[in-house]
């Protein structure tokens, strides 16, 4: 096949992607769009596997297909709870395999540069695109090439940590060695001077101290950020597993490539900005990690957190006309989703009026109450978003809180010296009674204290939420 | 100073003004208490009682009323003690000043202050004087005793060996602070209690209270409670139709009926009308708490206690709180007492007739020879729960206006933005080889492809909107697959490596989008 050909199906390729991307406006159409990813995706590979530049198919098929098995007992088994666990890990692959493929050009590129005319006439591919290039073309493809090293670098030690703090095996807590920021700053200098430096050497071992570089930056900089943040940090990721394909994508003069990686970068990046923008945050304090300074004295919390018994909510709900329920990670973590869609149902088989409130940041990545809700077959139509729901308060007669904590915090419009001041809330307070399933008195992700559970018309309901909710459903009868 | 309290003078009037208990806070405050001789006794409270508290006893009503310059006392004064309020001296009792006129002119005539206890201002910080509650809640629990020993019934529904006995049916009309009280009473006796307002906001408190808020179906603004202090107001002639409709419907059933509704300064709305009361159940008791001022009820007489032929019992006592003499003057005689803290700022036994406190103000009837009455409307609003403020309609220019400023602001962004990034397009163009220019301008295009695209995305699917791109950003396949190929050994296993990785992240990212898409559905 030429390479009039494999450009044809390309163009095919990325309209399919875009329209993929869009189709997930809607819950229907995006059905659809997945297939359209799909089929984009095989267009792609075959068109490249058959096109010029390519060999060694029969590898690259069996590679594909082992490679494709794995994903697919992965995704099959994965719980919906560890979704977020999933993508960071994912993303690291991309990540790697960028530096792969950047070291790589790096190596033909020396390859070629080492070859005489002749030899130069014979080569084909890839080898071959490299040969023909002048010298101000060489070194764009040296600084295209270490930058998708670079950011590819970073995106996997970052997705690696991400992957370790969202599955718990990494501290939540936000940890920064000592320097912090200057650490970052100094790392980020250095892999400067040696991108100045390879490009005037051509040597491999500046590209291999660039590379242990944005590792150490990648690692440092999720570390520094709160598990609070983690929604950010996983879209974040994203979008740089895309800035590395489209780098790479340059240097390998593969437009594709170049359409795609700029696709899901700037997707990602909308995406983190559109988050940030929910929890009041600047895009740049959360990327540089941690909370910002606090400006004084955090208020104190008076008044005592009462507990109520499963007979105690049941009764409550029983006269309840309108009832909201604020999922949030305490759910996923306890597995209780379907516990919450048999409550719901059961109560709205009573006649009363449920619905769900979703914080944009609630949970460990955006979307994922809805994901979780969604599989626990819970409408979505009854699943409204925080600006839909929030006036909706104070004419509610109960508000049931499962496992939140931060995005249901009033400290965040109360008190100015909160780390949170300013962050939109879920106003359940404002309910008439609101009942906070919880595991302890702990504080939250943020390690934030809650004035929420000292209000007077909340009530405690400590548990693992699950084994609370069973509690529940034992209590309220199914007719 | 002294405060004196007289014996009440008005028939069958059993409260007085001051207790031994109040008096000895009284005397805190630095007075000097002064009492008539057997002025506590309905009440409970002997002479020896008040001495006992260091109250001294004035045998006559001349000898109190000449020596005491403050004088704290239950009902309005009459002729006979409006001619002891010389020029100084400071009268705290119910005075109702508007129907009172003639005697409040007399009074400030003869330069002698009044403090009306029915004018405090309903607002939280007087709650602590506001007399008409505190005698309200009396009328109210009393009305229901009233009822019960009227009622030849038990309250609560019984099933004994003799026999079932079906509960008690009340129906409380008005839920004022008396309304209320009632309420209270009757379901804590175990009756069914239903309960009517005009005012809709104050069925969530009758439903505190234990009792079934009677809803009419009737559309109309609603009234608006704490425009008027809390009180009801006058209603329409349609909704009164509506309401005696709904009485109608009630009377046959209803065992007890309790009526409260008073609109301040007015004659008391008939709503229980005569065909109701014929209606009604013989043995039933209506209790009119409104008798004073005409009565709810058509057929109640004022002060008496009548049966109607169909043997319907309705009460028309006006002096309840006075049949519980000893709660009511404990009560009465704490609100004077607060009203003199008030007043008694220094704790010296000196007044301080502050007529910039709005508590004070709005008692006053008479002051410095001249009357006062009415007062200005309070400070602070008598209901802390305001109505929701109005948004003032935006007229359609202004709102044209705004549109077409946030227009122009978009285009300026926009406009600007486009500058910057044309001009440094430009600038890469100019140092950068033609080849790259090519990808550049593809590479510029998708990102803001990606931009339009993303804005769109509904938010509950930014989960598998994660995933999908997860999955397309393995596209760096295409990177690996171009590079397998390679002579060299070591690229072909980096690459090779890197097609297998992202033949996982294929697969598991598709995947689990469908897997997650597949369970978004509609109810």
């Amino acid at each position: 096949m030429d390479l009039g050909f494999t450009t044809a199906v390309y163009v095919v390729a990325a309209i399919l992607f875009i329209l993929s991307l869009g189709g997930l406006s809607g819950q229907e159409s995006a059905k659809r769009a997945v297939w359209y990813g799909i089929f984009g995706m095989g267009l792609a590979v075959l068109a490249t596997v058959i096109g010029p530049g390519a060999g060694l198919w029969q590898l690259t098929a069996i590679l594909v297909a082992i490679g494709g098995l794995i994903g697919y007992q992965l995704a099959s088994k994965v719980e919906m709870t560890q979704m977020p666990e999933l993508v960071a890990g994912m993303h690291a692959l991309v990540g790697l395999a960028a530096v792969f493929v950047g070291f790589n050009a790096h190596f033909e590129l020396a390859n070629v540069l080492t070859m005489d005319d002749t030899a130069k006439k014979a080569l084909e591919g890839f080898a071959a695109l490299l040969a023909k290039k002048s010298g101000a073309e060489i070194n764009i493809l040296r600084v295209e090439a270490s930058l998708g090293i670079w950011i590819g670098a970073v995106t996997f030690t970052g997705s690696v940590i991400a992957y370790g703090k969202l599955s718990g095996k990494v501290t939540s807590a936000a940890t920064k060695l000592p320097g912090g920021h200057l650490l970052n700053a100094t790392a980020a200098i250095s892999s400067l001077v040696c991108l100045g430096w390879y490009l005037t050497s051509g040597a491999l071992l500046p590209l291999v101290i660039l590379t242990v570089l944005a590792l150490f930056i990648g690692y440092h900089l999720i570390m520094g950020i709160g598990g609070a943040d983690m929604p950010v940090v996983v879209s974040m990721l994203n979008s740089y597993s895309g800035w590395a394909a489209a780098a790479i994508g340059f240097s390998l003069g593969n437009d594709l490539l170049i359409v795609v990686g700029a696709l899901v970068g700037s997707s990602g990046a909308i995406l983190s900005y559109i988050m940030c923008k929910a929890m009041n945050r600047s895009f740049v304090s959360v990327i540089l990690g941690g909370f910002g300074g606090t400006a004084g004295p955090q208020m104190e919390v008076e008044g005592e957190q009462i507990a109520i018994d499963a007979d105690g909510v049941a009764a409550a709900l029983e006269d309840a006309e309108s009832i909201v329920i604020i999922p949030g990670y305490g759910m996923a973590v306890a597995q209780a989703q379907q516990n919450v869609a048999e409550l719901t149902r059961r109560l709205r088989a009573k006649g009363k009026t449920v619905r769900f409130a979703i914080h944009p940041v609630a949970g460990r990545l955006p979307g994922h109450m809805n994901v979780l809700l969604a599989e626990a077959k819970v409408p979505y139509d009854i699943v409204l978003e925080m600006d839909e729901i929030n006036d909706d308060f104070p004419s509610t007669d109960v508000a049931i809180v499962i496992g939140s904590n931060d995005i249901v915090n009033p400290a965040a419009q109360d008190d100015p010296n909160s780390p949170i001041a300013g962050m939109p809330v879920l106003e359940c307070w404002k309910a008439k009674q609101v009942f906070v399933s919880k595991r302890g008195q702990g504080t939250g992700y943020s390690g934030i204290e809650n004035p929420l559970f000292f209000k007077e018309n909340t009530r405690m309901f400590y548990g693992d939420a699950k084994a609370s909710l069973d509690q529940l459903l034992m209590v309220i009868s199914g007719h | 100073m002294i405060i004196g309290a007289p014996k009440e003078i008005a028939v069958d009037e059993k409260r007085v003004a001051m207790t031994p208990d109040s008096a000895t806070q009284l005397q805190k405050l630095g007075y000097d208490c002064l009492v008539q001789s057997g002025a506590g006794l309905h009440a409970g409270f002997s002479d020896a009682a008040y001495e006992k508290a260091g109250v001294k006893i004035a045998k006559t009503a001349a000898e109190l009323w000449k020596t005491a310059d403050i004088i704290s006392k239950v009902r309005p004064p009459e002729a006979d003690e409006v001619k002891f309020l010389k020029k100084g001296k400071l009268l705290i009792s119910f005075f109702y000043p508007a129907q009172n006129t003639d005697q409040m002119a007399l009074i400030a005539k003869q330069d002698a202050n009044v403090i009306a206890m029915d004018m405090v201002p309903r607002i939280s910080r007087a709650q602590k004087m506001d007399a008409l509650s505190s005698m309200a809640n009396i009328a109210g629990y009393r009305s229901v005793i009233e009822a019960g020993n009227n009622f030849g019934r038990f309250f609560t529904g019984q099933i004994t060996a003799a026999g079932k006995v079906p509960p008690a049916k009340v129906l409380v009309v008005g839920a004022g602070v008396a309304g209320l009280a009632a309420i209270g009473t009757a379901t804590s006796l175990g009756a069914i209690t239903l309960a009517f307002d005009v005012r809709p906001e104050v069925a969530e408190q009758i439903e505190s209270m234990g009792a079934e808020f009677v809803y009419l179906d009737f559309e109309e603004a609603q009234q608006d409670g704490a425009a008027t202090g809390g009180y009801a107001a006058p209603s329409s002639p349609e909704f009164r139709e509506k309401q005696l409709e709904k009485f109608r419907d009630l009377a046959p059933e209803v065992d007890i009926v309790i009526t409260t509704a008073l609109i301040p300064g007015r004659d008391a709305p008939k709503l229980w009308l005569a065909d109701m009361v014929a209606d009604m159940k013989p043995g039933s008791v209506i209790v009119d708490l409104a008798a004073e001022r005409g009565g709810n009820c058509d057929l109640t007489v004022p002060n008496e206690k009548i049966t109607t032929k169909n043997g319907v019992t309705i009460v028309g006592y006006t002096d309840f709180p006075s049949r519980m003499a000893a709660q009511s003057s404990t009560l009465y005689a704490t609100n004077i007492r607060h009203m003199m803290a008030d007043l008694t700022p220094e704790k010296d036994g000196q007044t301080v007739h502050n007529m910039e406190d709005d508590v004070i103000r709005g008692a006053t009837a008479t002051f410095g020879g001249a009357v006062t009455f009415p007062p200005p409307p309070p400070k602070v609003q008598a209901i802390a729960a305001k109505p929701k403020e109005k948004i003032p309609e935006r007229t359609a220019e202004e709102i044209r206006a705004d549109e077409v400023a946030a227009f122009k602001q978009t285009t300026k962004n926009q406009v600007m933005l486009l500058t910057i990034g044309g001009a440094a397009l430009l600038a890469v163009g100019a140092y950068a080889p033609a080849s790259f220019m090519q990808h550049f301008i593809v590479f510029v295009l998708s990102v803001f492809v990606g931009f339009q695209v993303i804005w769109n995305v509904s938010h509950s699917l930014h989960t598998p909107l994660m995933a999908i791109t997860n999955a397309i950003s393995s596209i760096i396949i295409l990177g690996a697959i171009l590079q397998i190929g390679s002579s060299s050994f070591l690229v072909t296993v980096l690459a090779g490596i890197s097609v297998f990785f992202a033949g996982i992240n294929i697969f598991g990212g598709f995947l689990v989008t469908r897997r997650m898409l597949a369970m978004f559905q509609k109810s």
